[in-house]
This record gives structure tokens, sequence and C-alpha cells, in this order.
């Protein structure tokens, strides 16, 4: 793909915005932007039913960009606010979009919570290894060693791996694209989108202003002996990362070691597509409904549908028997 | 304006029981709570503890009164203890003529052998026994005791528990779980409360089915047996027989009133994370979702941090369900970027804030109302938000729902602030009457006709409220940023812009000041004609209203104002009420008189004198009596200008 591809005209859908972009020329976000843009237009999503939730960063702008519910949040905080959105009223489809500072620094809690509960929702990491921002420090998917230009000294801290951090704190899909190649991120999007879980969609986004050193060549393996991409197909590969919904525990267990062992490949080849999509766990919602049956069958749990006051304005739950139960 | 006078009691009667935490206090205190409420009393109680799980000293203060109690008293009546800790650290606490049940196991104990009893203490009661020449002993105190007048009560707690013990086949230490309902019993007797009506409270507690309930009757029958024989009741609490029994009447503390409240207003999302003494509140209301007469059941999550838990509910808000999110001062720390986030992009969210001791970690478990500068002014930069106090479990219940309408209508964060002593103390209310309360949703955003394009979501109008369109309403998409943003929420650094919608959010207070009633700001009690002013807010309202109520029986006439919108301040309404001529006195349990430094931040006025309190447990109406007695009966130059409020046993 080209610059001018990534960031090319695209013809309207009902989720084009006309704002301004302020992203630099080149920045791998268009990609992402794109591609996001396009699946929900191809899946045919009504705008007033999509939310999309930025962090702080270049990336938590995505929201300015399309013409839906765009709620652009704080540093670190997307995904709790997305996951408050889509608890309250389920019917919404809820993407979350920062960057790999945002969730795997400053949201690192937030991170491995929302893996935990697995609400059903989509959450893209922008991960280009620097905050841009803020004029190029590393971030926390910087290698241990690398320096970028504007670095005075290599990353002393080791990295952290978005994939196997996704992978233990419970996300249910987790797959990684790349901003240059819009067709299969699409692809991925859609399928994360589809997934009934929370799902983690990391994306190598290059930064072309402040991180030289993971740009279009690099990825395309210009500077290998073989000069091969190192960018590769899982799907491609027979990789198969389905944990079916009557899978045995021990099939979770390889399914999960399969996924470590691709998320460490780095370097000469790097994986993108599908890692891991556990069908079997149960979202937050679903529990949340058995919870409350459990306790009064049949009620109401969205929160964002209820009514609660009569025509007069007048309250409409009744606390009777609460009272009875707390009178002397 | 609603004056609330001639509704309190300030004659009553007042019992505490003391002793190890996690062994059952807590239920006992609440047994003896529902035979007195049975019987028709007016109670207010208390709880003191330790942030332990078992063992550290805990105690519990039941007030009785004919009307409605809204204090605990710090010299107790009739004194039950446990073990030895409990007498060394409360004996001195007695009024005179009170009573103490004590186990005469603990008679002989050295105060050198309590690990648990304060140094400090410790070195006070030696060296005051020393001055009386009496040994380092709990039998140096009873004897103290003893010449002061108090009437002592030894229970022979271990034949009791071996007795029970061998006739149920149990072990000693199984058996001695029913000590407290020994103390217990033995207080109910003395009182002539009906040894029936103890087992009913038990059943009631325990629930009927309880493996302990038949070796706690049999524990009453004993005892009830066993002071019949050696005691005569006391004669001078009559009164405590004499009263109409009321059954429709609630008995809760202040999460559950909360809670309540929260659930009468249509709460249908909260979060929390688990922290002292916030958390029962949430508990509370996942224990009863199923409790309420509706079709619905809210969602009460329990979630990774209170950072979490506070933009979740934005989240949650942002889509039109009624979101609230309880915390205590620590957690409230970490809220403070969703509190800024939510003033800036008009979302209705409720906090509701219960204080304890700070700073830090503090005093986790104990009291204090160190937070309301921190509530008025937490966040960076300048955004509008509302904060308001209850003072009593009422208030509780009532500003709840009430915290939604103003959130709701002017479209920003509400700060409920309550704290520990409200959290933990029960009291006898009417049943909350709810039913024609109105629900206020505020402006909606409604689709007049299709249109293309995003929703103006900050449109800038007279009131500074713009409608709200809910995520998920149909045709109604809109942008919503935390960086400053033009009507449509478009991010715009023009400093125009900027200065529109400063003017715009800030423009909402004004309504606030404008349209909220006398009564939603401020409630007042005492005499319209006093010279001296007592202004106070949150829960020490409950020791200012007992104080005016004792002092008017000794002819002393007193005004009392409960702040309870704290922002925007209600200044135009203090200021009518509080005359260059008036003496005032603000009565506030925190160090530096915040109430005080607020009032003179914005009325330019400020006390004549404060009476504070800090040490972590709540003010008693005797002791704020007592200071104001002192102030009223001093000459103008010779009156100290702040007073501190001190526990010194316990």
């Amino acid at each position: 793909m080209t610059n001018e591809a990534s960031e090319g005209k695209q013809t309207s859908t009902p989720f084009h915005s006309s704002r301004a972009n302020d992203w630099c020329a080149g920045c791998g976000d268009f990609g992402i932007l794109h591609s996001l843009e396009k699946t929900l237009t191809n899946m045919a999503l009504p705008t007033d039913k999509v939310a999309v939730f930025g962090g702080i960063g270049c990336s938590g702008k995505t929201p300015y960009y399309l013409a839906t519910y765009g709620i652009h949040t704080l540093h670190g905080r997307l995904l709790p606010f997305a996951t408050g959105a889509k608890l309250a009223n389920p019917e919404l489809t809820v993407i979350a979009v920062g960057g790999d500072g945002d969730g795997l620094s400053i949201g690192a809690g937030h991170f491995v919570g929302g893996g935990r509960r697995n609400v059903d929702l989509t959450y893209i990491v922008f991960d280009n290894g620097v905050y841009g921002l803020t004029k190029g420090q590393a971030s926390p998917t910087l290698r241990f060693g690398e320096q970028t230009r504007v670095m005075p000294e290599p990353a002393m801290l080791e990295e952290t791996n978005p994939i196997t951090l996704g992978l233990a704190a419970g996300f249910s899909w987790i797959g990684r694209g790349y901003a240059y190649d819009t067709k299969p991120l699409a692809g991925l999007i859609e399928s994360a989108i589809r997934h009934p879980g929370s799902s983690l969609l990391t994306v190598l986004q290059p930064c072309p202003t402040y991180n030289e050193l993971h740009d279009k060549e690099w990825y395309g393996g210009k500077d290998l002996d073989t000069g091969q991409p190192r960018l590769y197909s899982l799907q491609e590969e027979e990789y198969d990362p389905v944990i079916t919904k009557e899978a045995a525990p021990t099939a979770r267990e390889q399914k999960r070691l399969q996924c470590l062992s691709k998320a460490y490949e780095w370097g000469q080849r790097i994986p993108l597509g599908v890692f891991y999509q556990d069908l079997s766990r149960p979202t937050l919602s679903d529990m949340l409904r058995m919870q409350t049956d459990r306790q009064a069958e049949g009620r109401m749990t969205v929160p964002a549908r209820q009514s609660i006051c009569d025509d007069q304005g007048h309250p409409l739950v009744r606390l009777d028997t609460l009272f009875d139960k707390m009178s002397v | 304006m609603n004056i609330e006078n001639n509704k309190f009691a300030w004659r009553n009667f007042s019992w505490r029981i003391g002793g190890a935490q996690g062994r059952g206090i807590d239920r006992l205190t609440t047994v003896f709570g529902r035979l007195c409420a049975g019987q028709g009393l007016h109670i207010y109680s208390r709880r003191e503890y330790h942030s332990n799980i078992i063992g550290r000293h805990s105690y519990a203060d039941i007030c009785l009164g004919s009307k409605v109690v809204t204090s605990h008293s710090d010299a107790p009546d009739m004194l039950l203890t446990l073990d030895a800790e409990s007498l060394a650290r409360h004996v001195r606490t007695l009024n005179e003529q009170g009573v103490l049940i004590f186990d005469d196991g603990d008679a002989q104990a050295s105060l050198d052998a309590l690990p648990f009893l304060d140094e400090r203490l410790k070195t006070d009661l030696l060296r005051n026994l020393s001055s009386d020449d009496l040994p380092g002993t709990t039998a140096g105190l009873l004897e103290q005791a003893r010449a002061l007048g108090v009437q002592l009560v030894p229970l022979p707690y271990r034949s009791l528990i071996d007795e029970l013990a061998k006739e149920f086949g149990l072990s000693r230490k199984q058996a001695s779980r029913s000590i407290n309902t020994i103390a217990v019993a033995a207080s109910a007797a003395l009182l002539s409360f009906g040894e029936q009506d103890l087992n009913h409270a038990l059943e009631n507690v325990f629930g009927g089915a309880h493996p302990a309930l038949a070796l706690n009757q049999r524990a009453v029958n004993k005892t009830y047996r066993l002071i019949d024989k050696q005691y005569t009741p006391l004669e001078h609490v009559g009164w405590l027989q004499d009263q109409s029994i009321d059954r429709s009447r609630l008995y809760l503390n202040g999460c559950q009133s909360v809670a309540m409240g929260k659930l009468a207003a249509g709460l249908t999302f909260q979060t929390y994370y688990p922290i002292s003494p916030a958390s029962d509140e949430s508990q509370f209301l996942e224990a009863n979702t199923a409790n309420t007469d509706g079709s619905f059941a809210p969602l009460i999550l329990q979630v990774e941090d209170e950072i979490s838990a506070a933009t979740m509910a934005c989240g949650a808000a942002l889509t039109g369900a009624r979101s609230a999110t309880a915390t205590s001062g620590p957690g409230f720390c970490l809220m403070t970027e969703a509190l800024g986030w939510a003033g800036m992009n008009e979302v209705p969210l409720v906090i509701s804030l219960y204080q304890r001791g700070g700073p830090s970690t503090g005093l986790p478990t104990r009291t204090e109302q160190g937070d309301l500068g921190f509530a008025v002014h937490a966040g960076h930069g300048e955004f509008p938000r509302m904060v308001m106090a209850s003072g009593d479990i009422e208030d509780c219940f009532y500003d709840a729902m009430q915290a939604f309408n103003y959130a709701e209508r002017y479209q920003l964060p509400v700060i409920h602030m309550l704290d520990r002593a409200l959290a933990s103390c029960s009291q006898t209310v009417e049943r909350f009457d709810y039913r024609d309360i109105n629900i206020d949703r505020g402006m909606l955003f409604e689709v007049r006709e299709k249109k293309f394009g995003q929703v103006e979501r900050f449109v800038n109008t007279a009131t500074g409220i713009s409608p709200r369109p809910l995520l998920g309403q149909d045709q109604a998409t809109y942008w919503s940023t935390g960086v400053e943003h033009d009507s449509y929420g478009q991010v715009s650094e023009d400093p125009q812009v900027r200065e529109q919608m400063m003017e715009k959010r800030q423009r909402k207070l004004q309504q606030v000041l404008q349209e909220l009633s006398f009564d939603e700001k401020l409630r007042v009690c005492g005499d319209e004609q006093a010279e001296f002013i007592v202004l106070t807010w949150g829960s020490s309202k409950g020791a200012v209203w007992d104080a005016v109520a004792r002092l008017d029986q000794s002819g002393i006439k007193l005004r009392a104002i409960q702040v309870k919108l704290l922002w925007p301040f209600p200044e135009q309404e203090i200021v009518s009420l509080i005359k260059p001529e008036h003496t005032l006195i603000v009565v506030e349990c925190n160090y530096c008189g915040q109430l005080n430094n607020l009032l003179r931040e914005v009325t330019g006025r400020c006390a004549d004198h404060c009476i504070v309190k800090y040490n972590g447990r709540a003010m008693s109406g005797e002791s704020v009596a007592e200071s104001v007695l002192k102030i009223v009966s001093t000459q103008t130059g010779e009156r100290e200008p702040r007073m501190v409020l001190h526990n010194d046993y316990e």
C-alpha cells in the first residue's frame, strides 16, 4: 500500500465525517480509520447504534472523524467508559480506540479489568511504540534497547507485549493487524466486532514522525537478507485460534499456549491475524442476566431502557417489601 | 422555611456494649435495638471499631428516647463489657448512678496484661489509680466506679457458659458465643423489658431456623432468672416501657437509607470498588435488587478501581441510565479526573462520598468531615459541580433521591456527602414518603425533523443547559470530548469559543441557586430571636440539634442552621439569616473548620467561635451543648474562639 492510498479520498459512507483531520501525512492512523469506517458501513450498522470511544493521543481523535456517537474520553480510561455504555445499553456496537501508551501504561489496570470482564466490545490498540502527541517518548511497546531519533538514550525498560498481556487478562478475542494493509485489517475489525465478548485488536501503526525504526520499509523486510516482508498471515498458515463453545479445558489450555508462542514471534517474522478466540466464555452481560434471574426471574436488565417514572413524573419503583424488611 | 422544632428528645437513656471485634457485638446490638424499637422507643445507635477483622476492641451505643433521638451520648447510663479491655476503656465514661454489667472473671485483671489497650490510655489510667492509692487493675477501676455511685452487676459468665455447654453438649468455646446474649439479657431484665420480647428480637435477627437460636434463648432464660433473684429492676427508667408502638417505623443505617433513596430515584447502574465505609451501601444494593417491587433490577458492579468506577458510571450515564458510584475519601481522590470530565462533558454523574478520617489511609473506620474543601474544589480547572451533604438518616434517603434530579436537570456531577458516622449509625425513622416526589430527567433532546449531520450537543442557551441526547437514541449522534469544544462537541481553541463555553457551563450554577428552594439549601431549628447562631453541616447536625433541645430545657435560646447545599454556596439565604449582631458558632468534625472557611470565602463573614473535633469520633449532643454553654455564659472578650472536643476514654 502507498501512503497516498492509506490517506486517499474515500467515497462517502454514512459514517463519513467531513471534519478536517490533523494527523501527520503518512500516519498509520488513517489506515485504521478508513478500515473502521469501511467495516461499519459494510456491516450495515445504523450510525446511531454505534458508539466510538477514544482515549488520549493521536489515536484517541478517531471518534472525531466518524459520524456516529463519538466520545473522546480520558487518558487510559476509555475501556471503563466504553464498558459503562455497553452494559447500560447493550444494543450499541461499542468500539474503543486508543494508543499503546494509553492502554498498556496509564490504562494498564483497566486493560486487565477489561479483559477479565469480557464485555461485548471491540478495543483497537494503535501500536506505534511512541507517544506522538508529546513528541516521541518511548511507549510500552518499544522494545528494550531500541532508540528512536528523538530519544537521548536507548529504551531501558522491557517492552510490554499487548497480546500476551491481553491473553493473561482474559480478552476472549485477540488479533493483530497492520495499518497500511487495510483490506485484511477491515476483515479483522469485522471479526472482532462480531465476536461476542471483549475483543482486543492491536494494530501495528507506523508513526512517520517519531518512530523511524518501524516504518513501512522495516515491516516490508527491506533490511533483511531475504528482502521478504516480516509480516505474514496466521490464517494463511492454517493457524486455528478458536476454542469452541463446548471445548474441553485441555483444548483451552492448548490454544492459550499456541497463542503465547505466536505472540512472542518478532524480528524476522511477525504474525498478523486472529491469535485467539474463546467462544466458551460467557460475557459479563450473560453473567449479570443469570445473576438477576437467580434473584428475581424475568427482570429487565437494560439500564438505559428502563422507565423509572410514571406520566406524572412519580417513581415507579415500590419499596414496600424493603420497608417491611427494615421496619421495627 | 420549615422549622424543625419540637420533634427532638433531649431526655434519653444511653446503653453501651463493648468487646472484641468479630464476636457478635454488632448482631447483639441489633437485637437490643430491635427489642427497644419494638417497645415503641426512638433509637439512635452507632458503632465504633478498628480497621481489623477480629480481636480488636469495638463497641456500640444505643441511645433511647421518647422522641426522635439525633445523637449518641459520650456518657452511657448502662455499660455492658464482655472483656477486661472494654471495662478499662469505658468504665470511666459511665454516668454517675450508671450501671455496669461485666464478667466477674474480669474483676482482677492487670491493665499491663491487656495487649491492645493503647499505651496513652493505660498510662493515664494507671496514674489516676495510683493517685487514689488503688492497684493498677480492673479491681481498682471498679472501686473508683463504686465510689462514684455506679451500680456494679458482676455476672458469672463462666459458670453460665459451662452450664449451657453441658446442657447443649457443646464445647466451652462453642457455648461462649452466647456471652453477648447473656450481657444483653441482663441489661434487658434490669430495664424491665419482657423476656418474650427479647426472644422475639433474637428470632427476628438470627432468623427462626438459626442453629444457635435455641442456645441463645436458653441463655436469655437463665440470665433473666439470675437477675430476678439477685437484683431489683431500675426504677427511674419507667418511661422506657411507656411508649406507643408504631410498627411501620423503619430502623436503618445511613448506607441503607442512601441505597433505598437511590432505588426510589430509579437508579439503574452503580459501580464501586471496595472501601470502608462506602461499600456497605453497594453491598446492600447488590443484596436487595430483588426486593424492590418493580420490573427492573439495577446493575451493581464491582470494578478494578475507583477511576474505573467513576468513568464507567459516566459511560452508563451517557446512555440515559440513572448512574452512580459510591466511595470514601481515598477512592474519591482517584475519581477527580472523571469528575472534571463529567463537568466538561455535562454528564449527570452522582457520587456518594462517605468521608472517613484522612489524609491518606488515615482512620479508615472512623469518622470525619474532612473532605468538604476537597469536594468543592476537586479536579483541575474550573467546572460546575454540586455538593450536598446529608445531616441524618432521613436526609440520606431524600438527598440521594434528589441528587439524581439535580444531576440530570443541570447536567453536571453531583457529590452527595456523607460520612462514617452516618454510614454506621442506625436510627428509627418514619417510613419515607417518596411516591409523590418528582423525578426530573432534565431537558432531553428530541428529534424534531430528520436532519443530516451531528446533533448540536452543547448548544449555548440562556440557562447554560442544552437538550441532552442519549447514546443509542435514534438520529441523535453527536460528539463529546474532554478537550475544550464548540457547541457541536468539536475541538476548539478559539478564544471566543472558550469564553462562551466556560460561561455556558458555569451559568448552570446560577440556575441552581435560583431554582432550589430554601429547604433544599438550608435547614433551621431553634429560636428565631436567638442572639447565638450555630451553623453546621453533615452528620454534626444531629449533635447540634440535640444540643439546641438540651439547652432549650435550661432556658438558653439558640438558632441552628444546617447547610445542606454546600456548592454552589447558598450565600443569599445565609446572609439573610446571619446578621452582624449575631454571634456565630460553627460546628464541624474537622481540624481546619472547612465550612467556616467556605463561608468566609463566599460571604466574607466567618465564625466568632468554632467548635471542632478531629479524633475520628462523632460529636455527641451533650459535648456540643457544653461548649456552646461555655460560649454563651462567658463575656465576649473572654470567650475562646476555637474549642476542640475530645474523648478522654475509650
